[in-house]
């Protein structure tokens, strides 16, 4: 996987390379830095350095009272994260594969994202909960889904989805800061891509879309690794003479509504991929949004949606890819809606 | 004359099957560890070499009826419940011979027909479904008893506790088997859970808890046998603790810095296999020259399941969608 052709506009004069698992570890260790209160619980965050390695060191520096490796009860760690969130502290969840948030789901859902609403306004509930979604590794159909649709559509959780290292590490620290519960998704097959990130502390705020590639004929708006195929669809369009505009939303919840509908109605023309399951995907929000949005009367073509197919993640790994979008799907997608077919 | 004794006066036939058993797992895992060392196979495995005698002993204690919930690292369970190793090893290969026709890999494998109601990729996944399979066996009268292999991380889930209560006053027919191994992915059993024996915890569910050597066959199937008994009777759950240790990795890539070398090493001193087999010979049941056929045939067992697994062709793409309902 290469990273993004055109990066954020974060990009500053000072910024070297480092993976998207790098990235997340700076914004990390950065806020723990900063502030006392914030602090990691997970299963083996400590000296195993977690499934994919991102808090590996952190035990040596922050100690175990602050990496807090846990036993394998997600459903208590989640919601002793809310509780100590509630009360002051500002915890950051490692869910070792997004897969378990099932385990985790009534802290989320019934408790994390009701609280303060229900107590009518009073206290907040800043945590995180960071965890590696979505297929590509052969893990089979228990750790490679993608969720996210599920906490998405729970009022009073925010959802991350960054694509590049950039990206990952300005919205982890916007999310620490956040007062509400943020489930924030890391895609494993991001974890060792590269891209320029500044050394020093900066936020992203959420709901703020980005424009990865800018484009005239066509807009894509896909997230996570899709946004990588996304660009390498384009790339490859490009010489077929259509000229595909790529944007990332980065955070479904809050969704920068304005980004998607100004592209639509530049180029009249949209597709939505994400790797999830097509049916009852994000995708559907997307799209609808769009069809009830001043973009409607621009539009030339159908919205079309790209997303996985409606079975479990299969080990294989023909099968596995066949399963969720590829570069030549994006593809067809749009020479169907820019020739309209 | 210790309580295990009963197991020499077994037939020999027996005696020799559970060695070959024990050294079928071993080298089944050691052939898959070599090829994920290889990149050879797709996704991640989890290999329980080191942990054969609790596999072993514990299912040779059941019946053909009987059933087993297995775990992520199931390989061992699997064998000791009859699977055949040719068609284990293809579905780690992908292929359509496979347990899973290659669609569920190393962590899903499941041998319905022989009562291995699956692998689990979720940590105390398959401890509730233990529970139902004994349910149904209650309800239906069928006289089977449902083994739960689950480890020492998994009895800090939620799933644990709820199902094991539930099955307990329910009475049902299952026994519960804790392959205590020592670690989780990484985290010592010593600082993840506060109690000695995770056995202990039965008594706060009002059955019985039974710690054993994990590494001792014997001993194992001596603790197993009394479980059946009990359980078959009609009594109730059991919970039985195997103490014992995983040699390799966690998964297919671990550098181990939770553990030490030194500690590895007084593990594998106790190795399950070499201590049945010397324990055979050393009673004169069988010759130094049958153990060394029984280790030689069972890895050129393997070998052929490998040769089966890659002469076995890809699953078509046209299977994709199928053995989904909705
Ligand atoms: C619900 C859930 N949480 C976490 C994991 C990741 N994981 C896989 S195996 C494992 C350790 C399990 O430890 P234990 O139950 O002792 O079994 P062992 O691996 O030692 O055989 C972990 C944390 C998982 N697969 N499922
Ligand atoms: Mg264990």
């Amino acid at each position: 996987m290469q990273s993004s052709a055109v990066n954020s506009s974060n990009d500053k004069e000072t910024a070297r390379s480092i993976t998207f698992a790098e990235a997340v570890r700076e914004a990390l260790s950065q806020e723990m830095r900063e502030d006392q209160d914030v602090f990691i619980l997970g299963e083996d965050i400590g000296v195993y350095g977690g499934a994919f390695g991102v808090t590996r060191g952190m035990i040596e520096e922050f100690g175990p009272e602050r990496i807090r490796n846990t036993p394998i009860s997600e459903a208590a760690i989640t919601g002793a994260a809310i509780g100590s969130a509630l009360t002051g502290m500002k915890p950051v969840v490692e869910l070792q594969f997004s897969d378990f948030i099932t385990i985790a789901m009534d802290q989320l859902a019934n408790q994390a994202a009701k609280l303060r609403y229900m107590y009518g306004g009073k206290g907040n509930v800043p945590m995180v909960l960071r965890t590696p979604s979505g297929s590509g590794t052969g893990a089979a159909a228990q750790h490679s889904q993608s969720l996210e649709a599920w906490v998405a559509h729970i009022p009073g959780l925010k959802v991350v989805q960054p694509s590049t290292a950039s990206d990952a590490k300005g919205l982890l620290k916007a999310a620490i800061a956040d007062p509400n519960p943020v489930i924030f998704y890391e895609h494993k097959l991001l974890y060792k891509t590269e891209g320029h990130v500044p050394e020093e502390a900066y936020t992203i705020p959420l709901g703020q879309a980005d424009i990865k590639r800018e484009g005239t004929d066509v807009t894509i708006v896909a997230t996570a690794v899709m946004v990588h195929k996304a660009l390498e669809a384009a790339e490859k369009l490009a010489e077929e003479g259509i000229n595909v505009e790529v944007i990332d939303p980065r955070t479904l919840v809050p969704l920068d509504e304005q980004t998607i509908v100004d592209s639509v109605k530049k180029t009249g023309k949209v597709i939505v991929v994400h790797e999830a399951v097509k049916r009852g995907g994000y995708g559907g929000e997307i799209a609808s949004m769009i069809a009830e949005s001043e973009a409607f009367d621009y539009l030339d073509a159908p919205v079309r949606r790209l997303g996985a197919l409606p079975v479990p993640v299969p080990y294989n790994p023909t099968l596995e890819k066949a399963t969720v979008p590829q570069v030549d799907d994006i593809m067809q997608a749009a020479r169907d809606s820019v020739h309209r077919r | 004359m210790t309580q295990a004794d009963w197991i020499w006066k077994e037939p020999k036939e027996k005696l020799v099957d559970w060695l070959e058993q024990m050294w079928t797992v071993r080298w089944f895992d050691e052939k898959v560890d070599e090829f994920f060392a290889k990149g050879m196979i797709h996704g991640t495995t989890h290999l329980c070499v080191g942990q054969e005698a609790s596999a072993v002993g514990v299912c040779a204690m059941l019946e053909g009826k009987d059933k087993i919930t297995s775990t992520h690292r199931g390989h061992g369970h699997c064998i000791a419940k009859g699977a055949d190793p040719d068609r284990m090893m293809a579905e780690l290969f992908g292929r359509e011979t496979g347990y899973c026709k290659g669609k569920g890999g190393s962590m899903h494998i499941a041998d319905v027909e022989k009562g291995n109601l699956g692998a689990n990729g979720i940590v105390g996944g398959g401890i509730p479904l233990a529970v139902g399979a004994a349910l149904t066996s209650k309800m239906r009268q069928e006289g089977y008893i449902t083994v739960c292999f689950f480890g020492d991380g998994a009895a800090n889930e939620g799933s644990f506790h709820e199902a094991v209560n539930l099955a307990a006053i329910w009475d049902l027919p299952v026994i519960f088997v804790c392959e205590n191994n020592q670690y989780g992915m990484s985290g010592p059993v010593k600082d993840m859970v506060k109690i000695e024996n995770i056995a202990d915890r039965a008594s706060g569910y009002g059955i019985p808890g039974h710690v054993v050597d994990g590494n001792s066959l014997p001993e194992v199937m001596t603790v197993m046998k009394e479980a059946v008994e009990y359980t078959r009777n009609g009594h109730g759950p059991v919970l039985i603790e195997a103490k014992t240790y995983r040699w390799k990795g966690h998964s297919k890539s671990d550098a181990k810095k939770y553990r030490t070398r030194e500690e590895e090493k007084e593990w594998k001193d106790k190795d399950p296999i070499r201590f049945f087999q010397d324990a055979l010979i050393e009673r004169g049941i069988i010759t130094q020259e049958e153990a060394e056929t029984v280790k030689k045939e069972t890895k050129a067992q393997i070998e052929r399941s490998v040769e089966f697994a890659e002469q076995s062709p890809e699953p078509s793409e046209d299977t994709l969608l199928e053995d989904v309902y909705a």
